[in-house]
């Protein structure tokens, strides 16, 4: 008998999805898809609205990654007030941006790093979800989960300091920011008592990737053959070359390491990328129109910028970075698991430019805006924490929204990751009759990786049950679990 | 009123999704009302959700009141309870999780257990929009006028009913 497996949601990634794993009359494993409810909605949205609204109105997408959504409107929209296309901002209005983006680069990473994923490499992918947790994590490493919850509440407050406040932050404005950084709001994170202080901050990032390194070693097996596979690597890098989160060109690597998007001008990004629309998802896979659907797909996120830049410009990331190259002998790294030791290492990144940002006096000037002459048309690209993330926004003579079109890091890796699940169900599901926990999480694993936002702002108590059903090939329910 | 006693309003929710803004609209209320009656030993907070940071923020007060947005469909305007710590109340992303378990992980890693409750007020609307329904805003009234009395003699009961349903 065929069945169909159903684990609906998927634990521990950010919002929730749905994967089906269809087995065939052997019990193998025939397809595997990952199902991704998008609001697609809001693009429509905000059509009609006054331009300046959107970095505001964007954050309404999500609350789990509202900075990135919000600089990437407002990178856009300086384009639209003719601030440039990206480094025409002044010195503290382009600083203060970066700042408040590394505090959601740092935090982000944490907590995928310390909560989602670290239960995981403590306790082993098979271990018993009952300990397989942040509660487990405490048990067994108290000190480590200390340092989580630390290292997160540093970078809200980097974030709460730079966009004003927690919740709808106004820091990004079209041309610029609406506030400098004052002396006792840099002393605040670059002097705050231990352990709240970037020097610390720093300490600890280091000590999270040799945790990991350390891991590594002993499960090299798992760490090195889990879910690999050859792919495209897309991501923004700096004109030089060098990683950069928050401003640069568009650069793609193939599976060898050949150049195949040339550092192109992002404002152009529809002559390159086209996004193909599959009956069985919400979610499109964008691709590189050059090499079509089969062949133009690509990952983005930390494992894909340490594949596409040349390097890293903070000293204890760029060592780390050399490591991190040297182990495939200067070739892009395909190991899924491997986004976990790319993402420490951005971590680590993180942790030096908020420290060097805080250093700097300029934070402390007080041109905050510029403006030009008026365009209808702007794109905004960055770097979130899961991957690239496109913003572009067409306005008309009246400052209102006529086109919103977005583009965000989970779409991005929405072909990886269903390859990655595929992998992990052949090599943990086949001829398999029943799930054991063990092998839930696995494909869980897979998909956790690439740290997919998956579209869940509103949160209100009583919502996102979490339901395991089996069905067969009559579409008959044979099973239904729920945690 | 004990002013030794530290305690903290932390309500929760995305404003730009109508009623799950409850808790943050609560929180608003409770700043203005702390203002206005010069209230000094009342700390609030608000974010898109909760998480995991938030078990050191809680762990340096005596008494915590988290308010959020329900979707539950009962016919109440909000519903106010004791928590207990929990580790099983985790939820099913990590980038929310549940009270019960900030609660928990306070104790684990902090050693501190503040007297903790949660008022969850009735949301009905859950659009891309900002302001909240006119039932809700209703319901965020009844319970801010629950909230602060309570807060008047601070918390000294496990479950309280809504004004409605009181006989």
């Amino acid at each position: 008998m065929s069945q169909k497996i159903t684990i609906e949601p998927v634990t521990r990634v950010e919002g929730h999805g749905k994967v089906t794993i269809y087995l065939d009359d052997h019990g193998n494993v025939r397809e595997s898809r990952l199902h991704i409810v998008e609001f697609r909605g809001f693009e429509r949205f905000v059509q009609g609205r006054p331009y300046w609204e959107a970095p505001v109105l964007v954050q309404r997408l999500c609350g789990i990654c509202p900075v990135s959504h919000h600089l990437a409107a407002a990178k856009a929209l300086d384009v639209i007030v003719g601030a440039g296309t990206g480094d025409g901002l002044t010195a503290v209005g382009e600083k203060m941006r970066r700042l408040m983006h590394y505090g959601q680069f740092f935090q982000s990473h944490v907590l995928h790093f310390f909560h989602l994923s670290s239960p995981d490499f403590l306790f082993g992918i098979d271990a018993d979800p009952a300990i397989r947790n942040i509660i487990g994590v405490i048990q067994e490493n108290r000190e480590l989960a200390v340092q989580g919850v630390m290292m997160r509440k540093f970078g809200q407050e980097v974030i709460r300091l730079t966009a004003g406040k927690k919740v709808h932050g106004t820091g990004a404005i079209p041309g610029g920011i609406n506030k400098n950084l004052s002396i006792a709001e840099r002393d605040e994170l670059l002097k705050g008592p231990d352990p709240l202080n970037a020097d610390k901050m720093v300490d600890w990032s280091v000590a999270a990737l040799d945790f990991f390194k350390s891991y590594h070693k002993n499960n090299q097996k798992l760490v090195d053959e889990f879910a690999v596979f050859p792919s495209n690597h897309f991501s923004l890098v700096r004109k030089d070359g060098a990683l950069d989160l928050y401003h640069g060109v568009l650069r793609a690597v193939d599976t060898d390491g050949k150049k195949i998007l040339h550092d192109v001008d992002y404002q152009d990004y529809d002559q390159f990328i086209e996004e193909e629309v599959k009956n069985w998802s919400y979610m499109k896979f964008p691709y590189l129109k050059e090499f079509g659907k089969e062949y133009g797909w690509y990952r983005v996120g930390p494992l894909a910028r340490l594949n596409t830049i040349d390097f890293i410009p903070t000293p204890l990331a760029q060592k780390a970075f050399e490591e991190f190259k040297a182990y495939t002998n200067g070739k892009p790294n395909n190991m899924t698991l491997h986004y976990h030791w790319a993402r420490l290492i951005e971590t680590l990144h993180s942790a030096e430019v908020i420290r060097d940002l805080l250093n700097d006096p300029e934070l402390q000037n007080d041109d905050l805006t510029v403006k030009g002459i008026k365009k209808h048309r702007g794109v905004g690209l960055i770097e979130a924490p899961r991957g690239t993330l496109f913003h572009h926004y067409e306005v008309n003579d009246d400052d209102q929204i006529t086109l919103c079109n977005l583009i965000v890091s989970t779409t991005n890796n929405n072909e990886p990751m269903n390859l990655a699940v595929n992998l992990t169900a052949n090599a943990f599901m086949n001829g398999q009759r029943e799930i054991t926990e063990g092998m839930m999480n696995a494909v869980e694993v897979a998909i956790r990786a690439y740290d997919p936002c998956l579209s869940c702002a509103t949160h209100a108590l009583g919502k996102m049950p979490l339901e395991l059903t089996l069905i067969d090939n009559k579409n008959i329910i044979i099973d239904r679990k729920n945690k | 009123m004990n002013k030794d006693i530290k305690v903290l309003i932390y309500g929760y929710g995305n404003p730009g999704r109508q009623d799950d803004a409850l808790g943050n609209e609560m929180v608003n209320k409770i700043t203005a009302w702390v203002e206005e009656n010069q209230i000094k030993n009342i700390e609030v907070d608000s974010n898109y959700q909760l998480n995991i940071e938030d078990a050191e923020k809680i762990s340096t007060k005596d008494v915590v009141v988290f308010v959020d947005a329900t979707q539950e469909d009962e016919n109440r305007e909000f519903l106010f309870t004791h928590l207990e710590s929990s580790p099983d109340k985790l939820e099913f992303t990590m980038h929310a999780v549940s009270p019960e378990y900030v609660l928990h992980v306070c104790h684990d890693l902090f050693k501190k257990s503040p007297k903790t409750c949660l008022l969850a007020i009735k949301g009905y609307e859950w659009d891309f929009q900002e302001g909240l329904s006119d039932n809700a805003k209703l319901n965020l009234e009844q319970a801010f006028q629950f909230l602060t009395r309570k807060l008047e003699a601070y918390i000294d009961t496990d479950i309280h009913y809504p004004i409605s349903m009181l006989k």
